[in-house]
């Protein structure tokens, strides 16, 4: 067993206090200006070349791995040689197990044992849905996919949607309903239920408390209604930490009621983001970076281009793939927006004083282009921005004329929407004041962790007289209540969910609740007079009246003839895979067990729906604000006739069509005619010329030489809800690539004013709070005087994510929830070692080497190639003119040819906004294990795709660049020679196959890649043990052992079932049908993969563009995965400035 | 002087030239155990819970291989029967057969019947029916004379050498698609006519030689 101490390092950025083996920052500043360092890099230590990064990367493994152990005299390696060696021939004699069948005794008529079902579904983000494909193996969820025909999916996910079905089988999940922290039954706590609201009615309900999270949900908003209508005294509360709050209070002020803007990026040519990370955040961010990228590619027949211009203090995915981008500090972010305002005659006056020469040069000419692009424009604001800035935004997308073109208005999705803020306050006021008696926490709400610091939620608490939290977890909260009900995932639950621009989708079960949770509807169900509902029956009987009417005429899926998805899955048949559950009740239990009572089958005997036509009738119904609670239903029934259902009849009374509509609802993932509509607004005169004073007077009270901390939800754990998912934890974070925790980011010139550095431990003090011992990461890009700390971590309770990382919720106090200004930052000289993959599998770009050679361009390795719009206008050919191939003839072996398929892949960098969720995708299709902090730390995490974060030019305002890195499967790859045992070998259609039975492990392979793609399992980090992890096992690929080399497959599975599925029907397979799992994950169609002899397949395409590159492919690897360079399409007015930095662009 | 007896010098010689025996007849005897019945469970009969006979219901009834194993066209898995398929004929016949009491009982109580799997391939091998099915190669070239086993045993080793000899050239092993299920067919007799049938359906299926590791590892 391999000791790994827990001080190891990552790379050498953990090189211990400054300046013991790095230069400081300005000697690398200096050797910047003076071009000796890389011209990409990955870290301060790449550009500083460290001699710990120097080690690093002459070793095949960063460290334990081939140490040579101490004292070990030749007659005992011989000893325990031959002893290895006979006891690893005796293990090749094991004999087979006798393993069981177990058939269904009823068989459900749409399951083909062996082939998997998908069934239409959605995911939830705090309130908002993304539509999905679930992919089902005899009952057992096991990868999700995007919904093409869902508007905020479009076919892809993000990273939370992928790692969901981790959570499903998560072993840390609650399995029990706790009374007083002890097992509980579900009749006790009706019991209880009942009894309260017996003794609350005669009050009408005072006393009685629901807190939630943002509620989209039209069956949970009604059920919550129809309560309080029946106890009007109750109230309903709402707290979601990371919603977008200021966003809302910004619309309120406005346009005088709180409304959602939904963009358009198919129509904006000339983009402004302040702050905002538009494109890979919030619930539309799959959707944005979806259209956005769709304007972005330029082949040699469009040779136009958007344009992005990206403000911000902190990286955000978003501005890496912008075409300019300006660090500003918060307090300067907010004066720029009014600069801006002003300088489009938005605002008037002045008192806006930019500091900064390049900001005020800027604002001038973002203003001209903007202006120039009037209709065809947008500004997109940071929804964590304060609402004067957000309001100046309003104005400034009114006055280009934006509105009604990139920017639409709806009603909100979110249903009833208060101000959540004022609504916690108002809930632990009257905790505090003892007039609550009975408080409800729904959906796996944590207030204990997440409510706002200073309002001392957990003390408040504790003066309920009965607490009851239901969640998928025990948490922070559920500690303090009296009692626990333990929730079904949403992959076991019945319900519904709108998305971002208002359309709903009905939840259906892939699974039978694992552990007897209950969802949201049932546990409200114990508070009506039917306690015993299954949510089932809630959310048909919800529907009941209003179906038929919206899916008249709705057929489903708009695939015509063949009914099935024939363009986009990757896996299950070319025609008519799509399930359709009908209700599921009993699919428990790994593979075949027990059986899956599906209803009958839907598909061929539906007839075609209602006639009635019945447009955007949902509005009224189920997306009306009013805020009386009750009897907002009644409209929604013109099309379809009866109004909802009444309680007690159930779905036996549903109309006429109804079933029909059900089931095609279902089949398609999405309710036809739901889409918010549209409304028009003007933002009040006088809202403008408010926030303008108000940036004003916050600007003159600024403290100086503070430093501002920015609190914002974490890329990978969100709010903390994912802090439980090892997938999540274990995903390098987006640009800062870290993993397992969260650190303070400050800026490399901040770092040293402040003296300190990497991994040290400060105090961060603000509002009179402190939090001690928070690691510090120096993190370029980030704008000087900002400090940065995502939410999710320094956990008390969160399973595997217990303890790890620092607690920004206890600085968040609610008058500041998002930006803390005056923060003050204290060295403690302690150390906490962050795990951070900037620097693992690295592949040296250029030499550091201060030789006139090194220095020389025609040496520098081009792993990432970029260029601009114009230089690819006046020479196509301008990256292909430098690249340099050796010829076809410069083998030792001959040249493989392909007569079938030839598979190769190729990416967009582009469009790559470094989002990660291809790799979590891709763990979840290949079974990748996640290694824990510590071996992460000794560089074995496991992840077949990694995602490349490189710098680019200046150190303190670096650009950004992305570049996903599976495995190239090299026509000549140098890991296929060096194989003793021919575990890695070349297939007939070019894959670089991995054979794990033939592996024994030398690491030759791995040692000889030169793109470091491959894995080895040093451990047993397969969780073959746990019954509940393997059900999560995609059963076509096979699940890895100790001392085992794997790598990218090109999903190998997925093309042999292609090609098996086109064997048997006869047919070729369709151009573009088959993707990789992370191809499909992509939101901005960065990646594609195909057969590159079959010119209808779009990779032919991609290969063929004078763009296209191979990585390192000087040294006759030919590759196979191949990238687009990246081409940016700055401002003329801009490019001097840049330039200056870019440090003469190639 | 002499330290060793003069018989130690054919000790010495006897024990050189032994070694190579020595080594070869283990080496033997190891990829004798390796290919034995005891390690590939070829020709053994398993344990059921019921002694279903194949020769009974297929060569005496004559049922089709598909009324039971519904999805060998379709997919990966052939399909075992649920027990409601034994129990489309037996609630009528043979209903008070004791033998018959594991499949009452099953469906019945609504408990799966667990089968002993019978041709079991090891985990990181994956096999596909369905695409053999479809390539003209018969159930009877892998599972042997089915309609001859009173009680079901696996009838080839199943070891990689096995599949490679057919996959090496797969045209030996190839019958008409329609002949798949007939357990009886018989390539024609005279060897010339054989090989031209065969070189035809090659041709006409487009089979090919797959020797790549990720056809069946993955």
């Amino acid at each position: 067993m391999d000791s790994v101490k827990p001080k190891a390092k990552c790379g050498a950025e953990a090189s211990a206090p400054a300046g013991s083996g790095r230069p400081g920052v300005a000697e690398i500043r200096e050797r910047l200006r003076e071009k000796k360092g890389p011209e990409f890099w990955r870290s301060l230590d790449e550009l500083a070349g460290t001699p710990e990064l120097e080690e690093m990367l002459h070793r095949e493994f960063p460290r334990y791995a081939s140490e040579w152990p101490e004292g070990f005299s030749r007659r005992r390696f011989l000893q325990l040689t031959s002893a290895s060696l006979a006891l690893a021939g005796l293990t090749g004699c094991t004999r087979q197990d006798v393993e069981r069948i177990v058939p269904y005794v009823r068989q459900p008529e749409q399951i083909i044992p062996g082939k998997p079902l998908f069934f239409a579904t959605a995911l939830t983000l705090g309130g908002y849905a993304t539509g999905v494909l679930a992919e089902s193996h005899m009952g057992r969820p096991t990868k999700i996919e995007g919904n093409p025909d869902h508007p905020a999916s479009l076919g892809a996910t993000d990273v939370f949607a992928q790692a969901a079905t981790l959570t499903l089988y998560d072993p840390d999940r609650s399995q029990t309903l706790l009374r007083a922290g002890r097992p509980g039954t579900w009749g006790s706590f009706v019991g209880e239920v009942s009894a309260t609201l017996r003794s609350l009615q005669p009050l009408g309900g005072e006393g009685l408390r629901i807190l939630t999270g943002t509620v989209t949900s039209p069956t949970l908003a009604d059920q919550i209604r129809r309560l309080l209508t029946a106890f009007p005294r109750a109230r309903w509360h709402r707290w979601e930490p990371a919603a977008p709050h200021q966003a809302q209070a910004a619309a309120v002020r406005a346009f005088g009621r709180p409304l959602d803007a939904v963009y358009d990026f198919t129509q904006a040519d000339v983009m402004l983001t302040i702050g905002s990370d538009v494109l890979c955040h919030g619930p539309a961010g799959v959707r944005y970076a979806h259209d956005f990228a769709a304007k972005r590619r330029v082949r040699a027949n469009t040779m136009a281009m958007n344009r992005l211009y990206a403000v911000e203090s902190v990286p955000a995915n978003s501005s890496t793939v912008a075409d300019h981008r300006l660090q500003l500090p918060p307090d300067q972010l907010e004066t720029f927006t009014l600069a801006l305002a002003q300088a489009l005659g938005v605002a008037g006056g002045g008192g806006a004083a930019l500091a900064d020469e390049t900001a005020r040069t800027w604002v001038r000419v973002v203003a001209e282009d903007l202006r120039a692009h009037a209709g065809r424009s947008l500004v997109v604001a940071d929804e964590y921005l304060s609402p004067a800035a957000q309001v100046l935004i309003h104005g400034i997308n009114q006055a280009l004329g934006n509105v009604g073109r990139t920017v639409n208005f709806i009603e909100p999705v979110e249903a009833d929407p208060v101000d959540q803020l004022q609504s916690i306050r108002a809930l632990v006021a009257d905790m505090n004041a003892g007039r609550v008696d009975t408080l409800l926490m729904l959906d796996g709400v944590n207030p204990v962790y997440t409510a706002p610091v200073d309002l001392r939620f957990a003390e408040a608490l504790q003066k309920v007289r009965l607490r009851i939290h239901h969640g998928l977890y025990q948490d922070e909260t559920s500690e303090y209540c009296h009692w626990h009900v333990n929730a079904a995932h949403e992959l076991e639950s019945w319900s519904d969910a709108r998305s971002f621009d208002g359309t709903v989708t009905i939840l259906q079960p892939l699974i039978d609740p694992l552990y007897e949770g209950r969802t949201a509807h049932e546990v409200l169900s114990a508070f009506s007079n039917r306690p015993d509902s299954t949510s089932y029956d809630i959310v048909r009987e919800f529907w009941s009246g209003r179906l038929a009417g919206l899916a008249a005429g709705f057929d489903g899926r708009a695939t015509g003839e063949s009914g099935g998805l024939t363009t986009t899955l990757g896996m299950g048949g070319f025609s008519g895979t799509i399930g359709d559950a009908g209700a599921m009740t009993r699919g428990s239990g790994a593979g075949a067990g027990t059986g899956l009572d599906a209803g009958q089958n839907t598909g061929g005997q539906m007839s075609q729906g209602g006639t009635a036509g019945a447009g955007g009738l949902l509005q009224s119904g189920v997306s009306d604000t009013a805020s009386d609670a009750a009897g907002t239903t009644g409209s929604v029934a013109s099309g379809a006739g009866a109004p909802a259902a009444p309680a007690g009849t159930g779905a036996a009374a549903a109309p006429a069509g109804f079933e029909t509509a059900w089931r095609r609802v279902l089949n398609a993932g999405i309710v036809p005619n739901t889409a918010a509509r549209r409304v028009s607004a003007a933002v009040a005169g006088g809202a403008v010329q408010q926030a303008a004073g108000e940036i004003v007077s916050a600007a003159r009270n600024r403290a100086e030489g503070r430093v501002t901390l920015l609190v914002r939800p974490d890329p990978t754990v969100w709010d903390g809800r994912f802090a439980w998912n090892p997938w999540l934890q274990e995903c390098p974070k987006p640009i800062s690539k870290l993993t397992w925790d969260n650190a303070l980011f400050l800026s490399p010139r901040t770092a040293e004013r402040l003296k300190v550095d990497f991994h040290e431990t400060v105090a961060v003090s603000a509002g009179g709070r402190e939090l001690r011992g928070v690691a510090v990461w120096v993190l370029p890009g980030m704008a000087d005087d900002t400090a940065l700390l995502t939410l999710g971590y320094g956990r008390r309770k969160a399973g595997k994510g217990t303890g790890q990382g620092f607690d920004a919720y206890a600085l968040r106090a609610s008058n500041a929830l998002w930006t803390v200004p005056g923060v003050e930052i204290r060295p403690l000289g302690g150390q906490y070692t962050l795990a951070c993959t900037q620097n693992h599998h690295m592949i040296r770009g250029d030499e550091v080497n201060e030789d006139a050679e090194a220095s020389d361009q025609a040496m520098k390795r081009h792993i990432v190639r970029t260029g601009t719009l114009e230089q690819f206008r006046q020479n196509p050919e301008f990256i292909r003119e430098q690249r340099h191939i050796p010829p076809d003839d410069m083998t030792m072996y001959p040249n493989y040819k392909y007569d079938g398929h030839a598979w190769g892949m190729a990416i967009d960098l582009s469009v790559c906004t470094g989002c990660s969720s291809c790799v979590i995708a891709c763990q979840a299709e290949n079974n990748i294990p996640v290694v824990g902090k510590e071996q992460v730390l000794a560089g074995r995490e496991m992840h077949w795709l990694r995602v490349d974060r490189y710098f680019y030019g200046d150190l303190d305002a670096p650009q950004i660049h992305n570049q996903p890195v599976p495995c190239m499967h090299c026509e000549t790859a140098p890991c296929e020679v060096v194989c003793p045992v021919a575990a890695t070998v070349h297939s007939d259609e070019g894959l670089n196959d991995m054979v794990y039975n033939r592996c024994v492990g030398t690491r030759y392979c791995s040692n000889n890649c030169p793109y470091k793609v491959r894995r080895f399992n040093f451990l047993r980090y397969a969780p073959k043990d746990d019954p509940l992890l393997a059900m999560a096992m995609n059963p076509d690929v096979t699940v890895r052992m100790r001392g085992v080399m794997e790598k990218c497959t090109y999903c190998v599975q997925r093309i042999e079932q292609a090609k098996i599925e086109s064997k048997v029907e006869r047919t070729p397979i369709p151009a573009n049908w088959l993707k990789t799992a992370c191809q499909q994950a992509c939101p901005t169609g960065a990646i594609v993969f195909g057969d590159q002899n079959d010119e209808s397949w779009e990779v032919t395409e991609w290969k063929a563009d004078p763009l296209n590159y191979g990585l390192l492919e000087e040294i006759n690897t030919r590759p196979r995965t191949t990238y687009l360079a990246k081409l940016r399409n700055p401002n003329p007015a801009l490019e001097p400035a840049v330039k200056g930095s870019e440090h003469g662009h190639a | 002087m002499q330290i060793f007896h003069r018989s130690t010098n054919t000790i010495a010689k006897v024990s050189i030239f032994g070694a190579v025996f020595f080594l070869a007849a283990f080496a033997w005897i190891f990829s004798a155990l390796l290919r034995s019945s005891y390690a590939t469970r070829e020709g053994v009969i398993l344990k059921q819970p019921v002694p279903f006979s194949h020769d009974h219901h297929v060569a005496g009834l004559g049922i089709d291989c598909r009324y039971c194993h519904t999805s060998v066209e379709k997919s990966a898995f052939a399909g075992i029967p649920p027990t409601e398929t034994c129990m489309n004929c037996h609630r009528q016949i043979w209903t008070n057969a004791d033998m018959l009491e594991p499949v009452r009982a099953s469906y019945r109580d609504n408990v799966p019947i667990q089968w002993t799997r019978v041709h079991d391939l090891p985990d990181f091998t994956y096999f596909n029916h369905s695409v053999h099915v479809a390539k003209g190669i018969g159930c009877v070239t892998c599972h042997g004379e089915v309609d001859r086993m009173p009680l079901m045993f696996q009838s080839a080793s199943l070891q990689m050498e096995w599949c490679l000899e057919c996959h090496k050239d797969p045209s030996r092993y190839v019958r008409p698609r329609e002949e798949v299920f007939n357990l009886n067919w018989q390539p024609p007799a005279d060897p010339q006519e054989a090989k031209a049938l065969q070189a035809r359906l090659v041709k006409e299926y487009n089979i090919q030689s797959l020797m790549s590791c990720s056809t069946c590892h993955r």
